[in-house]
């Protein structure tokens, strides 16, 4: 056993782990745990930007950017959280230049902006340029220049561990975590005054999605094993346009930029949805009119897909602004984009729920709002709530930088007003139980096989669409996979980098989420932003303008509801 | 289609020495090396080990030598590769277990250039400015994901452990030749020394092997020339 004392820890390299520790940086004493290397986090596969209303090229105001989020999120977003999101966008993009993030520029030499869905002039108007951006590869910028970063304030990293418990006191206060480091195969136990869940999303447990094979809850997976509810686990946001088949992600800036999707007909259908933004609506509404496209036999060539259509943009913004975007589709598809319209279809791309934390990123222990001391959590794996039903492209990476950092100011102040909490008893017991447990069998269930079960369904009845006969179908396919998962048995009994472990542990903390997901998509009878429910069309404020909170108990699952704060912009129908 | 994948097998903990074990696996032409990978992970041995992520291209876990080049795995499809494909580690580190290195030294060196914006001016408020030419100007070695394919096929670094290898210095050029910076002369006195851009014999197979498209061996020899007619 390895111990470690730290003031803090924090769980996750990517965008919103590394804004916190740099906060932190030689003011505390703080250890990163990536079971990657930090600069290989998904933070670095986002493309198309950042938004953030500096005005740089057109009249923009904070008030717009959240009213733009509110709506977008379907009136489930947390307003006060909202209003810190757009304000404060603005500091946490100039402090990523000031850091050294090459954004694009104007002919002045600022930071270039562009249009991106949802967002807009004068609440709704129309496309307003807000997305700060670095090519499409902002998120690789972001990732890069926040680690680079890290390295100039020698952060205390654990690369490659991968986080197997989270560790509380008898009196709920959290006190540490246990990792596995991958090399040696040696537990260690991280103990500390406060921990950060960074870790992000879970769409590998849907089967076509954009996210990295790492994206798979784990610290989301293993907080709902300790008791802490998870909050709006039903909304799930496909991205309209995924690579066909793959679900490679080609950024909402490629119709910012002037793409335009058509049907097996070659009709721009968007605008017949949508008639003041069209192709630039919000993501849930997109991939819902593409559903209905191909369920009304207008995919291309009757298949399960449309185009997406840059033939008529000129080479050179090609080039200059969506490079890797169409190296994606010539590379994995043999389409050039210049020339030929591009096969896609909705892809799992972003969760909005996730651990309920207030904004300064500390985590809640129920409906009323009661703090964690000591548990943090920011980013994908987080739900504060700024996304609501649906998130508007661009401000998941807000979102990262701007709760990162508060949740790193605040870890600061309250580690320099606790004292080290102890550890429980044998704190790697839990822990240890499990790896034991996964290598003890000879013979058994395949990983490989549950996790492709548990993809499909989830695919095929937890996705665009809902209704109540799937949701109870993948409820009881899921408890059975649960049991195939409890006779898992894998080949490597080794404890040199051992990632078929690491595979296995991962396949438990997605069936946690995918469990939470069904459980809020059952629970829940209306279809608001990204949750669409077949049995029940239409959004009920009524009995559903509220929020979901999920708690595994030995009895079973609760479900509460957690009232949504609207400040200033009262609910009304979404029209785009 | 079938295929067979020979892949260099090793665990120190268990083998004497690094051994070719084949797989035959079914594809479709358009899979990727890393699909093929996973499937024998998933359904023939779970003992095969390997780096993987975001499965396009993008984060930089999965370079191998495939066929005898270095790649990435997610980014290379089967078609490409004929029915017999060759998988080794990258050469020039030590191996931890089959397909994983041991990258201390990758990143030791791409720290050792002080791969971070180096300025004391922030302004107060609003951003720095910068030009779009300016920002041109460093875009190419912008796109690194440091998958190591470049360092590990350099036949300097192969049998010289000191030299930072064309990583490090296209990290350094993204910095030096960045408007904004000004750690430019810290960074050239680094690659100026024994381990550093000299060593380079100009061979191109960085180049070629970069994921990103990167024009490594132009990025180096821009930094020669800068510590050669002090201009940046």
């Amino acid at each position: 056993m390895a111990y470690h004392r730290f003031d803090a820890v924090i769980v996750g390299a990517g965008g919103a782990g590394l804004m916190a520790a740099i906060q932190m940086a030689g003011k505390a004493n703080v250890a990163v745990v990536s079971k990657l290397y930090p600069p290989r986090s998904h933070t670095g596969a986002a493309q198309g930007g950042i938004s953030a209303a500096l005005g740089n090229t057109e009249e923009d105001h904070p008030k717009w950017h959240m009213f733009d989020t509110v709506k977008g999120g379907d009136y489930l977003v947390d307003q006060d959280a909202a209003e810190i999101l757009a304000r404060e966008a603005i500091d946490a993009v100039l402090e990523l230049e000031h850091m050294g993030l090459p954004f694009n520029r104007t002919p002045e030499g600022r930071i270039d902006q562009r249009r991106f869905g949802g967002h807009t002039r004068n609440f709704g108007e129309a496309a307003v340029r807000r997305a700060c951006y670095a090519a499409d590869r902002t998120g690789h910028m972001i990732i890069q220049t926040l680690y680079q970063q890290g390295i100039k304030h020698a952060l205390n990293f654990f690369d490659e561990h991968h986080l197997l418990d989270l560790l509380f006191t008898d009196e709920g206060v959290c006190c540490g975590c246990v990792t596995l480091e991958l090399r040696t195969g040696e537990v260690h136990t991280i103990h500390a005054k406060a921990v950060m869940i960074a870790t992000g999303g879970f769409g590998r447990v849907y089967k076509v999605t954009s996210n990295a094979m790492a994206g798979t809850g784990d610290g989301v997976a293993l907080a709902y094993r300790r008791g802490v509810p998870l909050m709006d686990m039903e909304f799930y946001q496909f991205h309209p346009t995924g690579l066909y088949k793959l679900g490679i992600l080609l950024s909402e800036a490629a119709r910012g930029e002037g793409g335009i999707l058509r049907n097996g007909e070659g009709e721009a259908f968007a605008a017949r949805y949508a008639p003041t933004l069209a192709d630039l609506a919000p993501r849930d509404m997109v991939s819902r009119f593409i559903h209905q496209e191909i369920r009304e036999g207008r995919g291309v060539d009757g298949k399960d897909y449309v185009h997406l259509d840059l033939t008529h943009l000129s080479p050179e913004l090609i080039d200059a602004k969506l490079p890797d975007v169409t190296d994606f589709a010539r590379t994995y598809l043999g389409v050039e984009p210049k020339t030929a319209p591009v096969p896609i279809q909705p892809t799992a791309h972003y969760a909005m729920g996730g651990l309920p934390t207030d904004v300064e990123g500390c985590v809640l222990r129920d409906e009323m709002g009661t703090v964690i001391p000591g548990f943090y959590a920011a980013g994908e794996a987080a739900c504060v709530s700024v996304h609501g039903a649906n998130r508007l492209g661009t401000n998941s990476l807000v979102d990262l930088v701007v709760f990162g950092r508060r949740a790193g100011r605040h870890m600061l102040e309250f580690i320099a007003n606790t004292d080290l909490p102890p550890l429980p008893r044998e704190p790697e017991f839990v822990a240890r139980a499990e790896v034991t447990n996964l290598m003890a069998r000879d013979r058994g269930e395949n990983v490989a096989d549950i996790r492709a079960s548990m993809q499909v369904l989830m695919m095929d009845k937890v996705s665009v669409v809902r209704e109540a006969r799937g949701l109870a179908e993948a409820k009881a396919e899921l408890a059975d996979l649960r049991l195939a998962y409890a006779r898992v048995a894998i080949q490597d009994h080794g404890l040199r980098f051992n990632t078929e472990l690491t595979e296995a542990h991962e396949l438990g903390c997605m069936l946690d989420c995918a469990e939470a997901i069904v459980a809020g998509a059952l629970a829940r009878e209306e279809s608001r932003g990204a949750h669409y429910r077949e049995d029940f069309q239409k959004r009920d404020d009524a009995n559903w303008l509220a929020h979901t909170l999920v708690t595994k108990t030995s009895g079973g699952l609760e479900m509460r509801k957690k009232p949504v704060t609207i400040t200033e912009f009262e609910p009304k129908e979404r029209k785009y | 289609m079938e295929v067979t994948l020979r892949i260099k097998r090793y665990n120190p903990d268990i083998d004497v020495k690094p051994v070719f074990k084949e797989y035959a696996v079914q594809v479709e032409p358009t899979d990727r090396v890393l699909d093929a990978l996973n499937e024998i992970k998933g359904h023939q041995d779970g003992t095969l080990t390997y780096r993987r992520s975001c499965a396009h291209g993008v984060c930089g876990s999965d370079a191998m030598r495939i066929n005898g080049r270095n790649r990435l795995a997610c980014k290379v499809l089967m078609q490409e590769l004929g029915k017999r494909i060759t998988i080794e580690p990258l050469i020039g580190f030590t191996v931890i277990k089959d397909l994983v290195i041991d990258m201390d030294q990758f990143f030791a060196s791409y720290k050792a250039v002080e791969p971070y914006l180096i300025a004391d001016d922030a302004p107060s408020h609003g951003e720095r400015l910068q030009s779009p030419e300016q920002r041109a100007r460093f875009d190419d070695t912008t796109k690194c994901i440091l998958c190591a394919a470049c360092t590990t096929a350099c036949p300097i670094t192969w049998t010289n452990a000191e030299f930072v290898g064309p990583a490090a210095i296209v990290n350094a050029h993204r910095f030096i030749f960045d408007s904004r910076d000004q750690g430019a002369a810290r960074r050239l006195r680094v690659l100026n020394s024994q381990s550093g851009v000299w060593r380079c014999r100009t061979i191109f197979n960085c180049t070629e092997a970069c994921p990103r498209g990167i024009e490594i061996t132009k990025a180096i020899e821009e930094v020669k020339r800068a510590l050669l007619f002090e201009k940046v």
